[in-house]
């Protein structure tokens, strides 16, 4: 069809040569979703016919880079769902104030936007002096963007009325500095946030956690895989520890869910209850 | 459980809620196919809608939910603020990337998946609204070899949508509110 020029077959062969030339495995991810990403790279690209395409994916490890940052979703925003985040002040944060330090993973937190939003949220229930964040994607030059905490001005209207929403109360605008365009958060913010690559697909835990935070990342992936994950994920908590999903993920009907209690609130987190 | 053989995929946009509640009730109990609804709207009108397309239809009306079945007789209203996909083994899915036509959901992307899924097995209806969501779509669901409807522009409350449609895609059929559940019903119905 005309604007979905490469068949499903051949997204397949793609992903296989990206998995074997590179080690990058799309192979478990939903189909429709991964369809529409490479047919659409396809079209920006202006490749002339598939046979092209897949040559210059398996010649061209630079542009084999741009392929697999291009087929991942990377939209995001901060305070994204700020019932979410307001559920989070109110029945997460009081019980992580408990412990001495506090453990959090932010797995495929993309640009950053939301971890610094969580960055926020200890910051004003002042725990950010005990915590730290590791926030991990697979896709380097996003978390290189993270790591600088450089956000578009024209967004901070939008996401100081999702900070207020979440139930700020502070001056949105005091987190950061604005120069033209862009803003830069504050250091102090940043400072806890360890950027680093992480494969969800292949990698496996590196350190126990209180909260693992990871939404709108599972929607991407099919049954199996998001499966493997979730038990990655609870393998890496601590016992009480809590897991926070995007608001159209569930762990209902997944192989941990027994494991698992939701909060009452209506927010998609899970307290882990046995080990 | 078989999922769904035919698929009715009803895309609106500004003036697309009106037509929706004309037809859901006129819709057959033995509807042979699964519905999916995409309409444009602030996201924090979420469960109001759910509710209020329930209210006027005796078929479940439910918000999809990724990876769910799609089953005959179900009418899925796709989430505000992600696009809409559909399987090839008529599950769905969902996805957070960019806006496409200045919307998320977007009627184009569930359409052209819709298309890639269910080829000649679907129809795809167009209503009222304010922007080019849509068009494109279509004519995916033409080139797979499914049916194309669109509300008749005279009976839109904003024509734009429906005009462009029918400018630009090849469409089959242009309908008044009041004879689409007789148009679902006699492609879908048992």
């Amino acid at each position: 069809m005309s604007r979905n020029p490469i068949s499903e077959s051949e997204v397949n062969l793609l992903l296989n040569d990206v998995l074997e030339r590179y080690g990058y495995d799309f192979t478990a991810y939903a189909p429709a979703s991964i369809n529409r990403r490479v047919n659409h790279l396809y079209v920006t690209d202006r490749f002339p016919s598939f046979a092209e395409y897949r040559y210059r994916i398996i010649s061209d490890p630079a542009y084999a880079l741009r392929f697999v940052e291009e087929i991942t979703v990377n939209v995001t925003e901060m305070f994204r769902d700020p019932l979410f985040y307001q559920a989070l002040r109110t029945q997460v944060l009081p019980i992580l104030a408990t412990y001495p330090f506090i453990r959090v993973w932010h797995a495929g937190c993309s640009t950053g936007e939301e971890v610094y939003s969580f960055a926020i949220l200890l910051k004003e229930a002042r725990l950010l002096h005990k915590a730290v964040i590791y926030a991990t994607d697979i896709n380097a030059s996003v978390l290189e963007k993270g790591r600088k905490g450089i956000f578009r001005l024209s967004q901070m209207q939008q996401y100081s009325r999702n900070y207020m929403e979440s139930g700020g109360r502070e001056d949105f605008s005091a987190y950061y500095t604005a120069n033209y365009e862009y803003v830069k958060f504050r250091e102090d913010l940043g400072e806890k946030i360890i950027f680093s690559p992480h494969n969800l697909v292949t990698d496996g835990s590196f350190n126990e956690f209180q909260l693992i935070i990871c939404r709108n990342v599972l929607i991407y992936f099919n049954k199996q895989l998001q499966d493997r994950v979730l038990t990655l994920f609870s393998d890496s908590l601590e016992q009480l520890g809590f897991l926070a999903l995007g608001s159209k993920e569930t762990l209902n009907f997944t192989s941990v869910t027994g494991k698992f209690r939701q909060l009452e609130s209506r927010e998609k987190i899970w307290r882990k209850m046995q080990l | 459980m078989t999922t769904a053989p035919y698929l009715i995929v009803i895309g609106g946009s500004a003036g697309g809620l009106q037509p929706i509640l004309t037809l859901l009730p006129g819709l057959t109990l033995s509807l042979n196919a699964a519905v999916i609804i995409v309409l444009h709207r602030q996201s924090q009108y979420e469960s109001v809608l759910t509710e209020l397309l329930s209210a006027r239809s005796s078929l479940p009306v439910k918000e999809a939910a990724e990876k769910e079945v799609l089953l005959p007789g179900v009418i899925y209203i796709a989430p505000a603020d992600y696009h809409l996909l559909i399987e090839r083994d008529h599950t769905l899915s969902l996805d957070d990337s960019e806006k496409v036509n200045f919307s998320r959901p977007s009627i184009d992307v569930t359409f052209l998946s819709a298309a890639l899924a269910y080829r000649s097995n679907m129809a795809a209806l167009l209503l009222s609204g304010a922007n080019n969501d849509g068009t494109e779509g279509l004519i995916d669901v033409h080139e797979a070899g499914g049916t194309t409807a669109v509300q008749d522009p005279a009976t839109a409350e904003v024509d734009y949508m429906p005009r462009q449609a029918i400018e630009l895609a090849p469409v089959d059929i242009i309908l008044q509110p009041g004879e689409m559940a007789g148009f679902i019903n006699e492609i879908a119905g048992v």
